[in-house]
């Protein structure tokens, strides 16, 4: 893969190297910083200011566990995770990760006193300046996240919920946190962009809020029938427009939460928000940083300012980073995003300086202009799935030798339906790019109605896409972790594109039984 | 410009919380690991960590997703023999996640299980958890020849490396300001005199010289009184409180006649080492004595005890009459706390089990704590059984036995005799 690189300019090396031997100082931390820096600013890589912590491999499982965050609330599940990577790590299962780097400003990376320089220098550039630029840069990022404000964020959920926990007992903010949790990915606004957190803003309006919410779910609540006629009907729906925010809906309306359940339901919505736009750029955000690593290292060689052993340790640890095994390697666990993102950026770089016929064809605007232009441009105004289906060319495709296959059920077998040749580009493009689509891999599901005057339960709705069906034993225990907030019933219906209830779910007041329905009813819109 | 910072010093033990309570919210499934492990270990490991296995399901955090069924696409690299319109057998299973293109998952296995390591002291926590030492409070304080000093407030009178500085230093200075006060308050109007004296109109020479001249006598006076005087020391306190003995000594008593085979000697020690971890557990020191017989009584080592074969006959009041001499001699049962464990196969000489229990009842009973008793044999009970029963009938509290029949019985034995019992373990 290296000998394919495209030729360097060779430029005369000139400059003594910055350091020899593999030991890292934090007099020689420094030094690689300044230049990286320098080399940062001549590409025109924005960046938040830089905050490297050197850590301990123990500091590094312990960073791990908590998501990756410095500071987080204490949960169970962390502790599982923390013990499930202990044990791979001990075992040399698994390699720790070379960094860790945390959208916030400034932007903090981790570096483990374990590595040796070059592996430094390569996470100072992969981290401190690929990541950090695409933090600030990307649209996303910019638009969905505050990263000055999420540390004082973390730190006010952290005693907020420590708080309740001395309050309320571990085990009852436990088991609000397992719900929440499980809800998480269903907990964010797709759509509407949400105002920026701030803890001190946060501290000040919690009390407010209190107060708020529970006038208006008195309001809401008021309409229990007491002398109305029992079958009175409902004739609107509540919510009036399905809502898609789940825990949103649950913490501005569940009738029997105490405000400090509110208040943390309203912690992990913030949590899974900040998260959100991270799920949705993975192949850009690793393959931008790869990408610019690869990049910078290469200038410093040419620059004369690191060593050859040093470019071929760097060139190693690179090798694995980007390694995709091939789908019938018993190491495949699907497609790499190093890989693919770092494939793809460099690509861009390829067809802007030396286009081929086929470049021409494909990418008319890009072949021949300025590569540092269009990978900024790209960086900053995708996501995955538009990021793969605007720049995935067909040399990529080839080299990776992608193919896509169909899995329709009501076939009893699997059909390729396009490999990398000139009829199948376009599909397998679309098809892989349908795949970082969040809106296909995770299930669509919204807050139909809830019977305001009467049991009080709650209806949501899963829109089938493709007839993919909901996974039954987690969707049973979702139910019960819903029933669990709100209080009442919880409704699971399973709806077609022409509105038809295929699957129903629901927890029962006494026996929590999953029913299925088979038989098809027509329901109104 | 970037600010690089050592968090190296910082704790490292972050997740410590964490971890606790995941292991407190599987508390369940770690414990029957932990006896898993303990029925299948080595005898010589026993005292250490552990790798606990917990089902993956059983912790599984549910969030919704698509089941199987339906119309999936995949896209995986490295094709060398796919065209476009090929169709492959839809694998074993169904067509899920990553298993479109048919490719053998040989680490699936491991998935399935979650592996976890605790160490010595949580794996012995959840070994004996719900256990209990019975009789454990009944060394009664009078009995009782261990003194610890206490601190006990503070006196006038002590030895100079008890004196507590702080203390007398606060008693001088209050005996200086109640001996001084009446003085102190003369000196201050005088002064007060001499001060508005020395501005008005027409100063009076005489008058101030006199002033002064009392002034003078009064500072004198006040310095003559002593900055600190024997009558303001104090000392710290100590007294003597009784210690209850945390001291133990196990006697292991083992039938080693020819009809013990080394397999009953291994599920004999496996009991005697678990009643040592759990007895360590509970005393600041414990003392084994191993004594072995069979138609003799010796003590011995720990290596000749459950190595050394003899063959003879078996004679098993012998070694309990050893057990309690040695009692007699090392081990004043107002200092120690006493446990006896006899493992045998239920061999005994038909006229001596009468023996066993006269002395069983009258020795040993009343200066031990405990007294049990396993009988590791697959064959019906020998007379020693129900000789014993009757004592076990009438001394619930102090005596127990048990019958073991292989390796699996040992755990659940040893947990049948000590755990805990509502009300019965204050001692008589």
């Amino acid at each position: 893969m290296l000998a394919a690189e495209a030729p360097k300019r060779h430029t005369i090396r000139r400059e003594k190297p910055l350091s020899t031997g593999s030991e890292w100082t934090f007099e020689l931390l420094d030094l690689y910083d300044r230049e990286f820096a320098r080399l940062a600013d001549k590409f025109r890589l924005d960046t938040y200011p830089n905050q490297i912590e050197v850590i301990s491999s123990e500091q590094m499982l312990d960073a791990y566990s908590s998501v990756g965050m410095p500071l987080m609330y204490n949960h169970w599940s962390y502790g599982k995770t923390f013990l499930n990577n202990q044990q791979n790590y001990q075992r040399g299962r698994m390699g720790l990760a070379y960094e860790i780097v945390i959208n916030s400003n400034p932007c903090i990376a981790y570096l483990m006193e374990e590595n040796t320089m070059p592996m430094q220098a390569l996470v100072i550039a992969h981290a401190c300046y690929g990541h950090n630029s695409f933090f600030k840069g990307n649209y996303l990022f910019r638009q969905w996240t505050d990263a000055s404000a999420i540390i004082d964020y973390l730190l006010f959920a952290k005693h907020y919920i420590a708080r309740c926990e001395e309050k309320h007992g571990v085990t009852v903010v436990e088991a609000i946190l397992d719900a929440c949790h499980a809800l998480m990915n269903q907990g964010v606004n797709r759509y509407i962009r949400p105002a920026p957190v701030s803890a001190a803003q946060e501290q000040a309006c919690s009390r407010e809020r209190e107060a708020y919410i529970q006038r208006n779910l008195n309001d809401l609540w008021r309409t229990i029938p007491v002398s109305e006629p029992p079958q009175l009907r409902q004739d609107e729906r509540f919510p009036k427009d399905p809502e898609e925010n789940l825990l949103y809906f649950i913490e501005k309306n569940a009738p029997l939460l105490e405000t400090w359940q509110r208040e943390i339901i309203r912690i992990v919505r913030k949590v899974a928000q900040y998260f959100y736009p991270q799920r949705q750029t993975q192949v850009m955000n690793e393959g931008w940083a790869t990408f610019w690593h690869y990049h910078l290292m290469h200038e410093m060689y040419d620059e004369g300012l690191i060593t050859e052993g040093f470019i071929m340790e760097f060139l190693h640890s690179h090798s694995s980073v980007v390694f995709q095994p091939a789908f019938d390697d018993p190491r495949y666990s699907g497609i790499n995003p190093y890989t693919l993102g770092f494939n793809i950026f460099r690509d861009i770089r390829r067809i802007c300086e030396q286009p081929t016929e086929e470049d021409r064809e494909w990418f008319p605007d890009l072949a021949g202009s300025d590569w540092l232009d269009a990978v900024h441009f790209a960086m900053q105004n995708f996501k995955d799935e538009g990021f793969i289906l605007q720049y995935l060319s067909p040399r990529v495709m080839r080299d990776m030798r992608l193919f896509s296959i169909e899995d329709n059920d009501i076939n009893p077998y699997l059909e390729v339906d396009a490999i990398h040749d000139q009829q199948g580009y376009r599909q397998l493009r679309e098809n892989l790019a349908a795949l970082y689509n969040l809106g296909n891999r995770e299930p669509n599901i919204q807050v139909y109605n809830v019977d305001v005057r009467g049991d009080r339960s709650l209806t949501l709705r899963h829109y089938l896409h493709q007839r993919r069906p909901l996974d039954r034993d987690s969707t049973h225990e979702l139910l019960k972790h819903l029933h669990r907030l709100w209080g009442f019933d919880v409704k699971l219906d399973s709806v077609d594109q022409d509105n038809i209830i295929q699957y129903i779910f629901k927890t029962e007041s006494n026996s929590k039984e999953l029913v299925k329905v088979t038989s098809k009813k027509r329901v109104n819109r | 410009m970037s600010l690089i910072i050592d968090r190296r010093l910082n704790g490292k033990k972050k997740s410590t919380v964490n971890r606790q309570r995941f292991l407190k919210r599987y508390r369940h499934h770690v414990k029957a690991a932990v006896q898993e492990a303990i029925d299948q270990r080595s005898i010589t490991d026993v005292d250490g960590g552990s790798d606990i296995t917990i089902p993956r399901k059983d912790l599984s955090e549910p969030f919704f997703h698509h089941g199987q069924g339906g119309h999936h696409g995949h896209v995986h690299p490295g094709n060398h023999e796919f065209h476009r319109g090929d169709r492959i057998q839809r694998p074993p299973g169904g067509g899920g996640q990553g298993s479109g293109a048919g490719q053998a998952s040989d680490r699936g296995e491991d998935m399935d299980e979650f592996i976890f390591q605790i160490n010595r002291d949580e794996f012995l926590e959840y070994l004996f958890d719900d256990l209990e030492l019975p009789n454990l409070l009944r060394k009664e304080l009078k009995d009782s020849t261990d003194y610890q000093l206490k601190r006990a407030g503070f006196t006038t009178a002590g030895s100079p490396d008890r004196l507590n500085i702080v203390r007398s230093l606060r008693a001088a200075h209050a005996r200086r300001i109640a001996l001084s006060g009446k003085d102190r308050k003369v000196l201050r109007t005088l002064k007060r005199q001499l001060r508005e004296m020395e501005v008005s109109a027409d100063p009076v020479d005489q008058q101030q010289a006199s002033l002064r001249e009392e002034i003078k006598l009064l500072n004198k006076k006040l310095k003559r009184l002593p900055f600190i005087d024997d009558f303001d020391l104090r000392f710290n306190n100590m007294t003597k409180a009784p210690q209850p003995s945390s001291k133990a000594v196990m006697f292991c008593v083992m039938d080693v006649s020819g009809s013990m085979t080394q397999e009953i000697k291994d599920m004999a020690k496996r009991f005697f080492l678990l009643l040592y971890l759990f007895l360590e557990r509970s005393y600041e020191a414990v003392d084994v004595v191993f004594i072995r017989h069979h138609s003799e009584a010796r003590e011995c080592d720990e290596h000749d005890f459950f190595h050394a074969r003899e063959t003879g006959g078996t004679i098993v009041s012998k070694a309990l009459l050893l057990t309690h001499n040695i009692i007699q001699q090392r081990y004043p049962p107002g200092q120690w706390n006493i446990y006896i464990a006899q493992a045998s196969d239920g061999d005994n000489w038909g006229e001596d089990s009468s023996t066993c229990t006269s002395i069983i009842l009258d020795k040993l009973l009343p200066v031990c704590q405990y007294f049990a008793y396993v009988e590791i044999t697959d064959q019906h009970h020998q007379n020693l059984w129900y000789e014993y029963a009757t004592i076990a009938e009438s001394y619930p509290d102090h005596f127990a036995m048990q019958h073991i029949h292989s390796y699996l019985d040992i755990y659940p034995t040893f947990r049948r005799l000590f755990e805990k019992k509502e009300g019965t373990h204050v001692g008589r």
